[in-house]
């Protein structure tokens, strides 16, 4: 199977899509780039390079380069989904939310409740997230804890290349509005991605290690930290159950629980702040439903409560990390027997 | 180009029957039967009516929270529409929207909406998917002169610009946004912030039907023939409160009155078209009969009509679930 990187996933999946169905449009701040400009058309493709390409194959019709304008982009967005076409709208960096949320959660969300049922908005809204790219405050965070709480949105949050393109893929066909959460720090994981068009189901987690001990649920990009911690823990002997949830709206309350129970001990790491965020969410979940068979209190890793700071020395503070996971689990393992 | 007999008659059955479904509205609101709020359009009709007249299906209108007009305007079943305000199942989108959120998508009415300035982008996407599939659509977004102060509707002016896409804004000034005026909440014109954005703009007697006609024709077929978006300023005046319950103390003493004796939408029509021989008090009276009846009509069946069970409650959230 070929390898590819999480970039080019995203990419292939997009374009795959656009040569299948004409009804999907993309648009974004400088998706294609260079519009209206003396230089290089197609200049970027995105600011990182994710949609390089596709206005050359599919023309400025379908790629549509946007003035900085959240609110009218997005909301145009949301506009062309319930009159029938299926754009893909680029919200650069999900911190912009704060300029656009209205048309997000407003609009787009409750139409079909509103409605009675009679509108679809097959919307999907890409957006980069997460720390470690030393972009501060207001280009590092994840929240995708707030669209998660609202109804009538779908979240998915890819955690490798693989899934990227399968999870893409599902989220533009899907007649749902979907916010696809991207990993800025990601793009250039590999990963083997079939050349082939393929969908992975809203709603069921992948579970990428199977073990006894313990139980670790994760999210995105701590999907992979969490698969590290479980692999140098099997060295000593403890072997973890890694729970990727793929999408947190809708959620595989089945496969957590299940896998809760079956450990008794469980880890959720979210990168997102730690005040309602998906750690207090599932916690919650495996408490209201299965706390007679947890041996140990269910430990959360997660960000701090304070923004995204900008030095190096202090953003590694602020991200979870792979240690973080295996001392909480070995925590786990010592207790409760 | 002037308006036959039968788009007379339809004009004018519309604007009685938005007239008549806001006095319905408003009493049956006094009398306790309607829930939440309501925000009525009496006074306004002459806007809806000679705007949406230009239009059929294939084109889209996104409304205000004021928008029970703009849905008869453009054709929404009245009773649907009563049954909804009532929160009835059968209400035309399930008793789920009530008055704020009222739309029928299969007419074009892209709905009411709770957010002042929530409809210019979504118009910018109902215009971008008529241009991309070449319906030879057009799409129309009311604002009041509350919503035309709003980021999301300059930002709209210029996607629908620099896009040339086939948009009509809307906004109706009515002189107060909830209890501000307009006179004073606006900076420059109307007219001169299209013109910033490098459309046309005009400015239009919002109690007089035919210039709301006229003037929107014009705006209708420039988006039509693919000469991007225009704006006009419509400059009415309503009734009723901001909401139902409004004491409307920021008006003049006898200010409502006088308006109504000078400006009233449906005795200027009425005048305009007996003068002229188009139409005769006979067949006009007619017509406001039995759009009187057939609201009341409307009002019977919603009161009795049935609420939604317990199990519609988490219905139509999603298309498909797995929640």
């Amino acid at each position: 199977m070929p390898t590819k990187s999480f970039r080019e996933a995203i990419n292939e999946g997009l374009r795959q899509e656009m040569e299948r169905d004409d009804s999907v449009i993309i648009m974004g701040e400088d998706i294609a780039g260079g519009m209206g400009s003396p230089g290089e058309d197609d200049a970027w493709g995105g600011p990182m390079g994710v949609t390089k390409g596709l206005m050359p194959q599919f023309g400025r019709e379908r790629v549509l380069d946007t003035p900085i304008s959240e609110s009218a982009f997005i909301g145009c967005a949301a506009g062309a989904a319930v009159t029938g076409l299926r754009p893909v709208a680029e919200l650069m960096f999900v911190d912009f939310m704060g300029v656009c949320f209205d048309q997000i959660f407003n609009q787009a969300a409750k139409f079909r409740y509103m409605f009675g049922g009679k509108a679809t908005t097959p919307l999907v809204i890409r957006t980069m997230y997460g720390a470690g790219f030393r972009a501060a405050s207001q280009h590092s965070q994840c929240l995708y804890p707030l669209f998660t709480h609202i109804p009538g949105l779908k979240v998915a949050i890819p955690s490798n290349p693989y899934e990227a393109k399968g999870l893409l893929i599902q989220a533009i066909r899907d007649d749902d509005p979907v916010v696809f959460f991207e990993h800025k720090v990601m793009y250039d994981d590999e990963a083997d991605v079939p050349d082939e068009i393929y969908t992975i189901p809203f709603g069921e987690a992948n579970v990428s290690r199977e073990g006894d001990d313990a139980t670790v649920i994760a999210f995105g990009r701590m999907v992979n930290l969490a698969n590290e911690a479980a692999d140098r823990l099997k060295e000593s002997g403890i072997t973890v159950t890694v729970v990727d949830p793929r999408t947190t709206s809708p959620l595989d309350k089945e496969t957590i629980l299940e896998t809760a129970s079956e450990t008794g001990r469980v880890v959720v790491v979210d990168e997102a702040h730690p005040r309602c965020n998906l750690a207090t969410d599932i916690s919650a979940l495996i408490c209201e439903n299965c706390f007679d068979d947890l041996k140990a209190p269910i430990k959360q890793i997660c960000g701090h409560h304070a923004p995204v700071p900008f030095s190096p020395a202090l953003e590694d503070l602020y991200i979870p990390k792979v240690e973080s996971i295996e001392a909480a689990v070995r925590e786990l393992v010592g207790k409760g027997h | 180009m002037q308006l036959s007999r039968d788009e007379l008659r339809t004009a004018f059955k519309r604007m009685c029957l938005i007239r008549q479904f806001e006095d319905a509205v408003h009493d049956e609101f006094s009398a306790g039967n309607i829930p939440g709020f309501v925000h009525l359009y009496a006074g306004e009709e002459a806007s809806a009516v000679g705007i949406c007249s230009h239009l059929d299906d294939r084109d889209a209108i996104a409304s205000t929270h004021r928008g029970h007009g703009h849905c008869i305007a453009k054709g929404c079943d009245p009773k649907g529409m009563m049954l909804e305000i009532f929160g009835k199942k059968d209400g035309l989108c399930g008793g789920k929207g009530g008055s704020m959120h009222i739309a029928d998508l299969s007419k074009g009415m892209m709905g009411a909406n709770g957010i002042v300035g929530g409809g210019p982008p979504l118009i910018c996407g109902a215009a971008l998917t008529a241009k991309y599939r070449d319906t030879g659509g057009v799409a129309v977004a009311f604002v009041g002169d509350g919503a035309s102060n709003q980021g999301t509707t300059f930002e709209s002016y210029n996607l629908a610009k620099v896009w040339d896409l086939p948009v009509v804004f809307v906004v109706e000034d009515n002189r107060y946004a909830e209890s501000t005026a307009s006179d004073w909440s606006v900076g420059g014109s109307q007219v001169g912030r299209a013109n910033g954005f490098g459309m046309p703009g005009v400015e239009v007697d919002g109690h007089d039907f035919f210039a709301v006609w006229d003037a929107a024709r014009q705006a209708v077929e420039r988006a039509r023939d693919g000469s991007g978006p225009s704006l006009l300023h419509v400059k009415l005046y309503r009734y009723y409160g901001h909401f139902e319950g409004d004491a409307s103390t920021y008006k003049a003493p006898g200010e409502v009155e006088q308006v109504k004796q000078r400006l009233d939408a449906l005795d200027m029509f009425k005048q305009r078209v007996v003068e002229t021989s188009l139409l005769d008090s006979e067949e006009l009276k007619s017509i406001e009969q039995e759009a009187e009846k057939f609201i009341a009509d409307c009002v019977a069946a919603a009161s009795t009509a049935d609420a939604p069970a317990r199990d519609d409650l988490m219905t139509d959230v999603y298309v498909d679930y797995k929640f």
